[in-house]
């Protein structure tokens, strides 16, 4: 353990590269430059300074780390942060992810490109603040405040159908964080404060954590999101640039997953066992439902976007098993599909600027002329079925068996879900990749540039070492779920 | 040595994977051929070794080389574990890889992207090790996984054929209904045993005899819900009844690929699994009865199809779908000694009858049709030679080595007091009656007879490089000498030091089998060759006649009992009806509609009343005042 304020740290370099990028004036092409380059070290730095987390990291220790406690607003409401095993991993992937995504707007954002930046670092300080607050009330800052970058990127730098799809978006999510809040303010007058560590042992009636679980789930429900509160995701990854939808599928999703074990299980215990059955059935409809729905999209990202939707009815499905491996299978899988799909939105992005469609029938037989893509693509869209080796089934198979301990029906019907995902996405990688190259604008298609393979490389590592060692990984993991599923066990009222 | 034999062609297939990128060059294409062979031949005679120093020692062997997952109480290792069942799938695979690597060379050798073909060949070698030397279900459901990747790559290899691209598909998708079988077995046994490691599971096995398990509202007994999981997952993986589509299909990729994959190794995984899991199985009689039931109903049904065929490489798909039924009866008996022996023999005569099918297509320009060819014997002698002798060994020819453990299997059926024994010892007679017909007639109509082939395209007609014939030679070679050399290992006298503990014993007593009995399978195969003797080559009107006089039957078995065409309408397409509908009226009409399309409207409806209501006029607002004042008013006086 080191004494030094390091998540305050990695909250604030974002910060300080916006007030960098402030000083930039001017617009030409070399400040351009500048400001992208400068977007990219800081946002390295901060990966780099995140790594420390996990290289400080008391494994033994299954609570709180890095702990930092200031008087913020009362005595109830302070600036507490802290992480433990549960949620370190998310800041890295967050971390990892946003030089990622600067990289990959690297050619393809033309339009006031220093907005852009400030945005994402913006984003960045938000995303990471959700995964590392003590306090609700920071909490909810920065999981609502990260809306606004968001819905800027959408809105500025999206698609034909933006503003629908950016409106859709905030509106959605907001509308059921409002009930959070609520829920928030019900909580601080009745216990005093708003801290996490104290709420987890504070003993709320059965009544309230029904009231209170709803209150959370209206947020969570609509952000992970469950069938039938996903419409809005589609359309927003359409419309969203590139990097907007890796961010989205990467982090933005895990967030609602992370509260709901953070503060759903840990708050309302009895209210979580009591709404299990319909969190499961909403889940088990989100896997089969909206995989049979990627079966018939003609829109790359949408089907991407309606297999994200799938995946994380896994991701529920575990969580809600009170079990050891479904928490754990719930957390990888969330990871997984954190780098799995955000590669894909990459993939995706890489024949966007050179087509600018994302039609699927537009495209066909780019292995003739793209092979290393085809290899990149090949190997998430793997992932993504679920093949063991690959990040994928990890997370996949330990939320199948622990469903499968607790519910077999449940169990039978989420394992459906593998066989429909081999089929679409095998579908949409054949009709991308696979084919005789016969359509006249594809014959000119480059194959990756030496930056989209940069981009890629650490993914597909990823991939590979979490589907074939995953234990690094679930060893940071396991303490804290351990607890997690212990205090749940504890304060279960009978 | 154990871990070389395994890591051997995954490196072969790391080096091939990398200069597939490079621009085609011969260097690098020699390059990466002699790679991958080489690894895959070292790896074979390592096999070889293992297998022979150890035919009277059956030590059993179990490197554990890290933690895969574990998590709570749950882990699974990546392990090698080498028993008997083991050791004879090692000689199997890398056998018959070695010499389909070998035989690619000259096969591919036309090709643009060898080293990419080479490459994926090693990569099923790998997986297929990994799925035979698993000591733990979840590395063995890697490995099953992992050949059904490799074998969507190979089936798909001339990506720009869209039947090949559809087929990779079908074949990945229908194994995938298989593995959801296998994943939920594998779930079944850890909620009974707690663990995954074959050890842990079959050393309780016994003492979970009488156990339940509550499976989607109904007790069933524990074990035989298992094994049937289980037995779904082989189902898919060996093309049995109902999940057999795929394999024909399947005869979209390259020759070598149906040999290697398609009919020595990946389909045999699911008769492998059910002998792996035998201590489980042998103590449910249930699942045993339906592993007979559906290995006979399959090898009666495959054959069926097989008379009709006229694709050379389908005929033998059906040949290979047939026979795996064979063994599945053989262990569903519970002599899966047996079962293995026909594995191990059916290995290398299938194979031979493949790659010699490829040499055909190769020596003829890419014809698989037989009705186009005929009469080719004096152009490839020697493929002709080695086609006769993977024939006479699959339909059973005295001494060969199909006749040792087919002959064993119908012996079994016809002795067994299992429930299915005589249905499956009629159907598996039967079946090889057909076997010989639809061998023999292959035969007939490629290399006998009148040519059907275009006066120009017999000229180019000629025999394969020696590259492509030498390993013919070597898989003729066990195809007529390893049943006689290894029966006694696999089922004979040495067959209890042999096995060991692999596999669960049966020790019946044996009875004397009436000489008819014993002779009848070697007679009805004859009888086979003769009528299709008579049919294809003395008297070549007969078949069009049958078929005219039978047209609906003749239609029913060319259509492959109409399998595809029931599977299309019932799982296909109402799967994409209803994704469009879930889609467009779900989606779409019901939750955007009422949800946040509906209320943005709904509220911009009211905003555009409310904003109506501010006129600007003084007399509405007066009028407002005086109505609201009025009710005021009205409200005090009758509250009051």
């Amino acid at each position: 353990m080191i004494d030094f304020p390091i998540l305050s740290l990695i909250l604030f370099i974002p910060i300080l590269g916006i007030l960098l990028m402030v000083l930039i004036r001017n617009t030409s092409e070399r400040t351009e430059r500048n400001l992208k380059q400068t977007a990219i070290w800081i946002t390295s730095l901060n990966f780099l300074v995140s790594l420390l987390l996990i290289i400080f990291f008391d494994y033994e220790n299954p609570s709180f780390q890095f702990e930092e406690k200031y008087f913020w607003i009362n005595n109830g409401i302070s600036y507490h942060l802290g992480i433990d095993g549960i949620s370190v991993l998310f800041i890295v992937l967050t971390t990892m992810l946003v030089p990622i995504c600067i990289l990959a707007s690297y050619d393809s954002i033309k339009l006031s490109i220093k907005e852009y930046l400030i945005s994402f670092l913006a984003l960045e300080t938000f995303m990471i603040g959700v995964f590392c607050s003590l306090d609700l009330v920071l909490f909810y800052l920065f999981f609502e405040g990260g809306l606004i970058p968001m819905f800027l990127i959408i809105g500025i730098w999206g698609g034909e159908r933006r503003v629908y799809s950016t409106f859709k978006f905030f509106l959605y999510t907001l509308a059921g964080s409002v009930f959070m809040l609520l829920a928030i303010i019900y909580i601080y007058w009745n216990s005093g404060t708003t801290d996490v560590q104290y709420l987890l042992n504070y003993q709320f009636s059965k009544n309230e954590q029904i009231i209170l679980w709803l209150a959370f789930f209206a947020s969570f429900v609509v952000k992970i999101p469950m069938w039938p509160f996903h419409t809005w995701l589609p359309d927003a990854h359409v419309e969203a640039p590139t990097a907007g939808s890796v961010i989205l599928a990467g982090v933005l999703l895990k967030m609602a997953g992370y509260g709901f074990i953070r503060f759903s299980l840990g708050f309302f215990p009895d209210a979580s066992e009591m709404f299990m059955p319909m969190i499961f059935t909403l889940s088990i409809i989100a896997i089969i439902v909206t995989s049979l729905i990627a079966l018939v999209q003609e829109d790359m990202k949408k089907l991407i976007a309606y297999s994200s939707v799938a995946h994380m009815g896994f991701v529920t499905l575990g969580i809600f098993t009170f079990t050891i491996q479904g928490i754990e299978g719930g957390i990888i899988q969330m990871i997984s599909h954190g780098i799995v799909s955000a590669a894909l939105f990459l993939c995706v992005g890489v024949v966007y600027d050179r087509l600018h469609t994302r039609e699927i029938s537009r495209y066909g037989g780019l292995v003739n002329k793209m092979p290393f893509y085809a290899f990149t693509f090949m190997i998430f869209i793997l992932a993504s079925l679920g093949l063991p080796g690959t990040s994928g089934f990890v997370g996949e198979f330990l939320v199948l068996l622990s469903v499968f301990t607790v519910n077999t029906y449940f169990a039978l019907f989420a394992t459906t879900g593998v066989v429909l995902a081999a089929t679409y996405s095998l579908w949409l990688y054949r009709k991308v990749i696979f084919g005789a190259l016969v359509k006249d604008d594809l014959v000119d298609m480059l194959d990756l540039t030496r930056r989209e393979i940069i981009i890629f490389v650490p993914l597909i590592f990823l991939t590979f070492f979490l589907g074939i060692y995953p234990k690094p990984v679930i060893d940071i993991i396991e303490p804290s779920t351990k607890l997690v599923v212990e205090n749940f066990n504890e304060r279960l009222q009978k | 040595m154990a871990q070389s034999i395994v890591l051997l062609p995954l490196i072969g297939f790391i080096i091939s994977c990398v200069i597939s990128f490079f621009r085609p060059h011969k260097n690098l294409d020699l390059f990466s051929q002699v790679i991958t062979c080489s690894f895959v031949i070292i790896s074979a005679i390592f096999s070889f070794y293992i297998f022979l120093s150890n035919l009277s020692d059956p030590s059993t062997l179990s490197i554990k080389i890290f933690t895969w997952i574990s998590s709570g109480d749950f882990t699974a290792s990546w392990s090698i574990y080498l028993d008997s069942v083991t050791r004879v799938m090692l000689v199997v695979i890398t056998s018959v890889s070695a010499l389909v690597h070998v035989y690619s060379i000259g096969y591919m050798s036309h090709d643009d992207s060898k080293p990419r073909f080479m490459g994926y060949l090693s990569l099923f070698t790998f997986a297929m090790l990994m799925l035979v030397t698993a000591d733990n279900f979840l590395q063995l459901f890697f490995g099953w996984e992992g050949v059904g990747l490799a074998s969507y790559l190979l089936i798909g290899f001339w990506y720009k054929k869209p039947a090949a691209n559809s087929a990779a598909i079908k074949a990945f998708v229908v194994n995938r209904v298989g593995d959801f079988g296998l994943a939920l077995g594998i779930f079944a046994i850890y909620v009974m045993f707690g663990s995954i490691d074959y050890q842990t599971v079959f050393e309780q096995a016994e003492q979970m005899k009488d156990k339940d398990i509550f499976f989607i509202g109904y007790e069933i007994h524990a074990l035989t819900l298992i094994c049937c999981l289980l037995f779904v997952g082989a189902m898919g993986k060996s093309a049995q009844l109902f999940l057999h589509t795929w394999l024909p299909d399947a005869m979209e990729g390259p020759t070598p690929v149906s040999a290697l994959i398609h009919a020595a190794t990946m389909v045999t995984a699911g008769v492998f699994l059910v002998v792996r899991c035998s201590p489980i199985f042998d103590l449910s009689p249930i699942a045993l009865d339906l592993v007979v039931l559906v290995g006979a109903s399959t090898a009666f049904f495959a054959a069926t199809i097989g008379l009709v065929q006229n694709d050379i490489k389908r005929i033998i798909a059906y040949s290979t779908c047939s026979q795996l039924g064979y063994m599945f009866v053989a262990a569903g008996l519970g002599a899966y000694g047996i079962a293995m022996f026909h594995l191990f023999t059916h290995a290398f005569f299938k194979a031979l009858l493949f790659l010699g099918a490829g040499s055909v297509i190769h020596s003829v320009h890419e014809e698989q049709d037989i009705r186009k060819m005929g009469g080719i014997s004096k152009f490839i002698p020697l493929t002709h030679l080695m086609m006769i002798i993977g024939t006479i060994s699959l339909m059973g020819f005295p001494f060969t080595s199909g006749y040792y453990s087919k002959d064993a299997i119908i012996e079994t059926a016809y002795l067994s007091d299992s429930s299915y024994a005589g249905y499956a010892y009629y159907l598996l007679t039967v079946g090889v009656f057909m076997t010989s017909f639809y061998s023999w007639r292959l035969i007939f109509m490629v290399f006998n007879g009148k040519t059907r082939m275009a006066e120009e395209d017999i000229k180019k007609v000629h025999e394969s490089s020696s590259v492509m014939i030498i390993p013919l030679i070597f898989l003729s070679v066990g195809a007529l000498s390893f049943g006689y050399l290894f029966k006694s290992y696999f089922m004979g006298s040495y067959s209890d030091v042999f096995w060991d503990h692999s596999i669960a014993h049966h020790h019946g007593d044996h009875h004397d089998i009436p000489l008819i009995i014993y002779y009848m399978p070697a007679i009805v195969g004859i009888f086979g060759l003769i009528t299709a003797w008579y049919m294809y080559l003395k008297n070549t009107k007969l078949p069009n006649n049958i078929a005219q006089v039978n047209k609906p039957l003749y239609q029913f078995l060319l259509n492959k009992w109409y399998f595809d065409e029931l599977y299309n309408l019932i799982f296909v397409k109402p799967a994409m009806a209803f994704g469009r509908f879930a889609w467009k009226l779900i989606d779409g009409y019901i939750i955007d509609g009422f949800g946040p399309n509906g209320i943005a409207s709904t509220i911009s409806r009211l905003s555009i009343r409310a904003r109506q209501m501010q006129s600007g006029l003084i007399y509405h607002y007066a009028f407002a005042i005086l109505i609201g004042l009025s009710f005021l008013i009205t409200f005090f006086i009758f509250t009051n």
